[in-house]
């Protein structure tokens, strides 16, 4: 009998239908991947299964009965308990009291029998390699052991089915370690786990069976022994492989000619960051379109930020045609001439409530004032030349940004940033969520740019658009330049293989 | 006929909803004076005009720094213990001069603002909490200064200030009035207005787009600090007295009632230069009104409630929208 059984299950916002028609089984004592891209529905089942999200359609049967959780409460009370990336405690909590947080053991009077509590939380933790005085406040110990005491709570309460959303995403190799002990002790306990991550090797290490979404809809679901990793990253990307070698998906071209001779306009040198970047070298010659390949959370995002001074760094040099930026900043890799389009645009990218002059002006004020104060005709001439060569449609400079389509929103931003003069252009996904018109106009929009001598650099989950629009690829995963695709190698083929390739011997 | 009708309505009611939290408190005002203006009497009289327009006057001046400050999604609750802090030295320095007694203040109001500005961009507290630290402290501080007694201020000079005229107005008009002004220029024309907008409105977009944020932001306390130290020395001409513990009491609430009721979103992005004094009038003339009708001042602060909220709701209305 499975523990859990979610059949065709249907769940639509207005707009987008975030999970269409999915099934998902766990069995007692399995411990079970889910995967997929970034929108494929994963967040979404998770919390259907937790009770925050009511399904619009489907059943969910848990322990062979037909159950809906009205709320997270009454899902966490049937056994469901899920372990979310950011450890959700309180910090300034002992770790004992976040342990027994509404379930404390009480004395005879009623009280809180705080010695029995400290004692027990130390005979439980211990089974999970916390070896911390419970006596410390949670919030001091360090992430790996938060995660623990998480775990330890989520078992403790009688769960049934754990679900773990990218537990390791912080956590260092040999933590990595010990929760995989934890989790191997409860498969034999007979509880099920739901294990959510976009590490290749872990999943291939601790799971047995498989299940893929994507855009809402489930693609496979099995073994995961009998997934190959190159066919696992082809259903996740959703990428055919027969299919890839047709040509032409994009407005991209053929290659760019670079100079001959000349220098990288970029190179980033042993780029290190905590647990996030581990050093990533590339470099970026004018002209040249170089693409960052990876999965979710392989460190793209992260490697375009810390180029532009908004990541924190424990490592690494940045230079801009052979000028080194010391300790980047964004003032600093603005005025070197970087130029970076965050992934998120709303929340980085525009200020909805300025109108469209005020925002592609931003980075700008001060070449277009004198003494501090802003003229309006030369920042109208700036804005009049972006907004007919990007073709922004809005009914006029003064329109409100947050008022545009999320296409001309985009061209806003990239407005701004040619408008800096840049040499270097950094996109994070530049054509994701714009229409399909404006998707076209933002790719001949690069293609133009790299060919008048700007070097770019390319994320893209979008496989083709990454392929197509780069002249190379350096393929990231976990933190770490794991490949470089040029020449002819740059294929959708061989960027899968290269994400899907195994990583050599960890050192756990 | 019964279609267009039902078409205009709504394009109607759209825009009454985006014209009223912008223009609300004009047409508020309006009301207001025409109702003094019936039922009041000598209200129209150049002495009560003459009066209200002084009283608001440091309110005003306050609120302008308020208005900044809540344009970068912030708040400052130090303003009336910066006042206090102006006053205070004012008597100690006023032995060696006019000059010297305004600059010792200006120099307070600008080592408080410094504080808060580091505090909220450089230590990365949250607005409210930095400034309440000098909201308590700074009042505590200036009643140190003056060893809490009432001074009287005797000084040609300072007296001007506080009631003297110009061209047949209160200097202390004047000088409200040409703060406005530099505000407003400032705000509208100027690199500093615009990078504090941008702040406001999206902060990390603003840091990507490399503007100096900290910078900003620091400076937008200090203004703010130097604006409300300004209403300090002002406060102390025009009552000839400098008394720590009252002067400027409650006057941060006053200013941000002065800037919400103006039109100013508290979610920053955006700064009603005008609005704000708008604002700070409506809440002069509701007191106004109130006591002349003797109302005392508990129901005209229990009417100031009921005009915050109707201001911050007409405001949500348009953000939901």
């Amino acid at each position: 009998m499975a523990l859990l059984e979610v059949v065709d299950v249907s769940k639509t916002f207005p707009g987008v239908k975030a999970l269409d028609g999915v099934s998902f089984t766990l069995q007692p004592g399995e411990v079970h991947a889910l995967v997929g891209e970034n929108g494929a529905g994963k967040s979404t089942l998770i919390k259907v299964l937790t009770g925050v999200y009511q399904p619009d359609r489907g059943e969910i049967h848990y322990q062979g009965q037909p159950r809906s959780f009205a709320a997270p409460m009454d899902a966490q009370r049937a056994g469901i308990s899920t372990i979310y990336q950011e450890v959700n405690l309180i910090p300034l909590m002992s770790v004992a009291q976040n342990l027994f947080l509404g379930r404390e053991p009480r004395n005879a009077v009623g009280m809180i029998d705080r010695g029995r509590m400290e004692r027990e939380a130390r005979e439980i933790l211990a089974e999970y390699g916390v070896t911390a005085d419970v006596r410390r406040r949670l919030g001091t110990l360090p992430l790996g052991a938060q995660q623990m005491v998480a775990l330890a709570r989520a078992v403790m309460i009688d769960a049934r089915v754990v679900i773990m959303d990218e537990p390791t995403s912080s956590l260092e190799p040999r933590e990595v370690q010990t929760l995989f002990s934890v989790i191997r002790r409860l498969h034999g306990q007979g509880i099920g786990i739901v294990y959510v991550s976009h590490r290749m090797d872990e999943l291939y290490e601790i799971c047995e069976s498989v299940t893929i979404l994507r855009d809402g809809r489930l693609v496979h679901t099995g073994r995961l022994a009998d997934l190959e990793r190159i066919e696992l990253v082809s259903l996740m990307l959703g990428r055919e492989m027969s299919e890839v070698r047709r040509q032409g998906f994009t407005e991209f071209g053929g290659d760019h000619e670079t100079p001959e001779g000349a220098g990288p306009v970029l190179r980033v040198d042993g780029l290190t960051s905590r647990t996030k970047l581990h050093d990533v070298t590339f470099d970026v010659r004018p002209g040249e379109v170089v693409g960052l390949g990876g999965l979710l959370g392989a460190g793209r995002s992260e490697t375009i930020k810390a180029i532009g001074g908004a990541y924190p760094l424990d490592g690494g040099t940045v230079e801009v045609d052979g000028v080194s930026l010391k300790r980047p900043t964004t003032e600093r890799a603005v005025k070197a001439g970087i130029a970076v389009q965050p992934e998120d645009r709303k929340a980085e990218g525009i200020v909805a409530g300025l109108s469209v002059r005020d925002n592609i002006a931003l980075a700008v004020l001060s070449k277009t004032s004198r003494f501090g104060i802003v003229s309006d005709a030369r920042i109208d001439e700036i804005v009049q030349r972006y907004m007919s060569r990007l073709r922004i449609k809005a009914s006029g400079p003064d329109q409100r940004v947050g008022d545009l389509s999320g296409g001309n929103q985009q061209k806003v931003l990239l407005a701004r940033l040619l408008a800096t003069g840049p040499k270097v252009l950094l996109l994070d996904e530049p054509t994701r969520g714009i229409d399909v018109g404006a998707k076209a106009e933002v790719q001949s929009l690069i293609e133009e740019l790299a060919a008048e001598g700007l070097g770019v650099v390319l994320v893209s989950s979008d496989a083709e658009e990454l392929v197509e629009g780069s002249d190379r690829v350096v393929v990231l995963r976990d933190g770490a330049v794991v490949g470089h695709l040029t020449g002819d190698r740059v294929t959708t083929e061989d960027l899968m293989a290269s994400i899907a390739a195994a990583a050599p011997e960890s050192p756990a | 006929m019964t279609t267009t009708t039902i078409k205009t309505r709504p394009t109607d009611l759209s825009r009454v909803r985006t014209w009223l939290p912008e223009y609300g408190v004009y047409l508020a005002i309006a009301l207001l004076i025409a109702y003094n203006i019936v039922f009041t009497p000598y209200f129209l009289t150049v002495s009560n005009l003459r009066i209200q327009l002084i009283q608001v006057a440091p309110i005003v001046i306050v609120a302008l720094g308020m208005a900044l400050v809540i344009g970068t999604e912030g708040i400052d609750l130090s303003v009336g213990s910066v006042m206090a802090l102006a006053a205070a030295l004012i008597p100690l320095y006023l032995g060696y001069g006019v000059v010297a007694a305004i600059l010792a203040s200006l120099v307070a109001g600008l080592a408080v603002g410094l504080i808060n500005g580091l505090l909220v961009a450089r230590v990365g507290l949250q607005p409210i909490v930095a400034t309440l630290a000098l909201f308590v402290g700074g009042r505590g501080l200036a009643v140190v200064v003056s060893d809490g007694k009432l001074k009287d201020i005797r000084n040609p000079g300072m007296l001007y200030l506080g009631s003297g005229d110009l061209f047949g107005l209160p200097v202390l008009v004047w000088i409200a009035a040409a703060l406005v002004l530099v505000v407003a220029f400032v705000v509208r024309r100027t690199v500093f207005g615009r990078r504090l907008l941008a702040v406001g409105g999206n902060r990390p977009a603003a840091e990507l787009a490399g503007l100096p944020v900290k910078r900003v932001l620091i400076t937008v306390y200090v203004t703010c600090a130097v604006l409300a130290s300004i209403a300090g020395l002002l406060s102390v001409a025009r009552i000839q007295s400098s008394d720590a513990s009252a002067v400027g009491l409650l006057i941060e609430l006053s200013a941000i009632t002065a800037v919400v009721v103006g039109g100013t979103p508290l979610t920053g992005g955006k700064v009603k230069v005008v609005g704000t004094v708008a604002g700070a009038i409506l809440m002069q003339l509701v007191i106004a009104t109130m006591i002349k009708h003797d109302l005392g001042p508990s129901t005209a602060e229990m009417a100031q409630a009921v005009i915050i909220l109707v201001a911050v709701y007409v405001a949500r209305e348009r953000t939901t929208r």
